[in-house]
């Protein structure tokens, strides 16, 4: 068997790196937190700008970035930039070329100053009601009361860890432990896009009417996911985002949400 | 230049080679299930490999050509003919007249047709896309499986697949020359496609080689050794985001939650029940189920064959084969464009 796990070293990080089948690597950390969360979304963000065309898709997530790649690209590539001899020669896998591409493009960009992070995001949200029916009781399980809930929610900054689950669903970390919830025992078979929703220790945003097991506690009228921009998602991972209390009446003003 | 959609089959959708590059976004690439089946349709049809197409699923739909066009049919054979007269050939170009109305039937074995037009199908793209991802409503058809009455546009031979303008003409003139009543007369050259290189809309048991997962350490060695040894069987809950099994338990040694990660196509996920899911074309982005193993890329149109009821086996490969016969495929289909295209010219 082939030894494929290798390591780099990133802005002082050690960073495992395996692979994902036969066309896509793993970056990870070994340990998720706010610092490695950055540290991923800027790995991924510079390797975006170098954008080479055989790298299809990169993925953020709590402890990994995953890297997808088209090995047929990359070796077209490869040899159209003359290294069709090595090549040959050395009989290389496009995993092992991609590694030493990829490692190339990190070290290249060590150090460059970037934006994603200074991006902060503001969305308006209506805490309770109708809006967040899962308010009171999440409250009373936090000890505190619902306008006290709403305030703690809306004080504390997150970051986006990831998007998944369904497209621009982000999952934001750093909520206040005590805040902290469990998903419900049955799922809601629809919950509104827009609504704010907590569990376990990480609040999340639904772009759009799905079933969900996350506790309701307030809605927003921004568009999450909007099918007709080049880049549909309103956030990405890094961003940090604070939510803003708003009422009911003021939910359709967007107001400015990126500063 | 449009088809109309008299009878939609079980579940036909507009499919192309997907959209990827917005997966950061949760976006999922999508695309074709039988990415080879639909690429070859299209060489065949002088068009783009990534052209997008029609994907039929089980039992096909009726439809009619509303100008004379190309068109050419691979995968799973659903026994397609002319309404009121005859078969039509699969991985060949046939050329149709205006007014013929054709039918697809049930997959005797496999799952998944593809249908190419010469030129394509000319649905606006979005985000990158033809594709249909019923999920997220974008691409096909208002992000829908087609609906009798549909009128799917195509593009001509001449905008979109020049290879084939040539043949074209010449089929035409063939059905002219013998004088056949125009709508229900096809034409097609002696040559073909061999489906011999993936083989794999045909066959009862399915071998998908796969490589170890990320978490397949964290698997019992029962449960190692039975993903490789023990046949498997497709659940009837399986569809485009991907394929339940059933067969042996896979017992995980850990309770240990993952965090969510990135996930591909082909990818063997264990949910804590035990059952494998395969991963497939429409799969989110993320997941966190442990991954016991990875199927080979260039092994993802059999998994796309693969119906409710298929028997599927697990076979061992390292990453280096893996790599080797995804390249190899790759210049396979290379080479198949190239004589189909000698072929076209009438060389």
């Amino acid at each position: 068997m082939m030894h494929v796990e290798y390591a780099f070293n990133i802005e002082g990080e050690t960073l495992r790196v395996f692979p994902l089948g036969d066309r896509a690597i793993v970056l990870a950390v070994a340990t998720g937190n706010k610092q490695t969360w950055q540290m991923l979304a800027r790995i991924a963000h510079r390797l975006r700008s170098s954008s080479p065309s055989w790298l299809e898709d990169i993925v953020p997530a709590y402890e990994t970035v995953t890297l997808y790649y088209n090995p047929f690209q990359l070796m077209k590539e490869e040899r159209e930039n003359d290294r069709g001899m090595a090549l040959r020669e050395e009989n290389k896998l496009p995993y092992k070329i991609a590694l030493d591409r990829i490692e190339g493009l990190l070290k290249m960009s060590e150090g460059e100053a970037d934006e994603t992070a200074s991006r902060l995001v503001h969305i308006p949200v209506c805490y309770g009601g109708n809006f967040g029916p899962d308010l009171e009781e999440a409250a009373a399980r936090s000890g505190v009361s619902a306008e006290a809930y709403a305030a703690l929610h809306a004080e504390a900054e997150y970051t986006v860890a990831m998007l998944g689950f369904m497209p621009g669903f982000p999952y934001l970390t750093g909520l206040p432990e005590r805040l902290a919830q469990p998903r419900r025992a049955e799922p809601r078979k629809s919950v509104a896009a827009g609504s704010i929703a907590v569990a376990a220790r990480q609040t999340g945003i639904y772009p759009v009417s799905v079933p969900g097991g996350w506790q309701i506690i307030g809605r927003t009228s921004v568009r999450l996911f909007d099918k007709t921009k080049e880049e549909p998602a309103l956030l990405r991972a890094g961003d940090r985002v604070k939510f803003v209390a708003v009422r009911e009446h003021e939910l359709d003003r967007e107001g400015k949400w990126i500063v | 230049m449009s088809l109309t959609v008299l009878e939609p089959g079980f579940y036909t959708t507009i499919q192309d080679m997907g959209r990827p590059g917005l997966r950061h976004a949760g976006l999922g690439a999508g695309g074709a299930m039988d990415s080879y089946a639909l690429c070859v349709a299209n060489l065949l049809t002088g068009n783009e490999p990534q052209a997008a197409g029609l994907e039929l699923t089980l039992s096909g739909p009726v439809l009619r050509a509303e100008q004379d066009m190309l068109i050419a049919l691979t995968g799973a054979d659903m026994e397609p003919r002319i309404v009121g007269g005859m078969e039509l050939p699969m991985w060949r170009p046939v050329w149709l007249a205006a007014g013929t109305v054709f039918t697809l039937g049930r997959a005797a074995a496999g799952c998944r047709a593809y249908l190419a037009v010469a030129g394509g199908i000319h649905v606006p793209p979005q985000l990158g896309g033809r594709g249909t991802d019923v999920r997220v409503r974008i691409g096909g058809l208002s992000g829908r499986p087609l609906a009798a009455g549909d009128a799917i546009p195509c593009m001509a031979a001449g905008d979109g697949a020049p290879p084939a303008v040539a043949l074209e003409a010449r089929l035409r003139q063939r059905v002219l020359a013998e004088g056949r009543r125009q709508a229900i007369a096809m034409a097609a050259p002696r040559w073909f496609a061999p489906p011999r290189a993936y083989g794999g809309a045909g066959a009862d048991g399915i071998v998908l080689r796969a490589m170890p997962g990320a978490e397949s350490g964290q698997f019992s060695e029962a449960a190692r050794t039975a993903l490789y040894r023990e046949p498997f069987r497709v659940a009837p809950a399986s569809d485009r985001m991907g394929l339940r099994l059933s067969g042996p338990m896979l017992e995980r040694t850990t309770r240990a939650e993952l965090l969510s990660h990135g996930v591909a196509p082909g990818t063997v996920q264990v949910p804590p029940g035990g059952s494998p899911i395969v991963l497939a074309a429409d799969c989110q982005t993320t997941g966190g189920y442990p991954k016991i193993a990875q199927v080979a890329h260039v092994d993802l149109p059999l998994l796309a064959q693969a119906r409710p009821g298929a028997t599927i086996r697990f076979q061992p490969i390292d990453l280096a084969e893996a790599q080797q016969l995804d390249l190899a495929r790759e210049q396979e289909l290379a080479q198949l464009a190239a004589g189909i295209k000698a072929a076209m010219s009438g060389l």
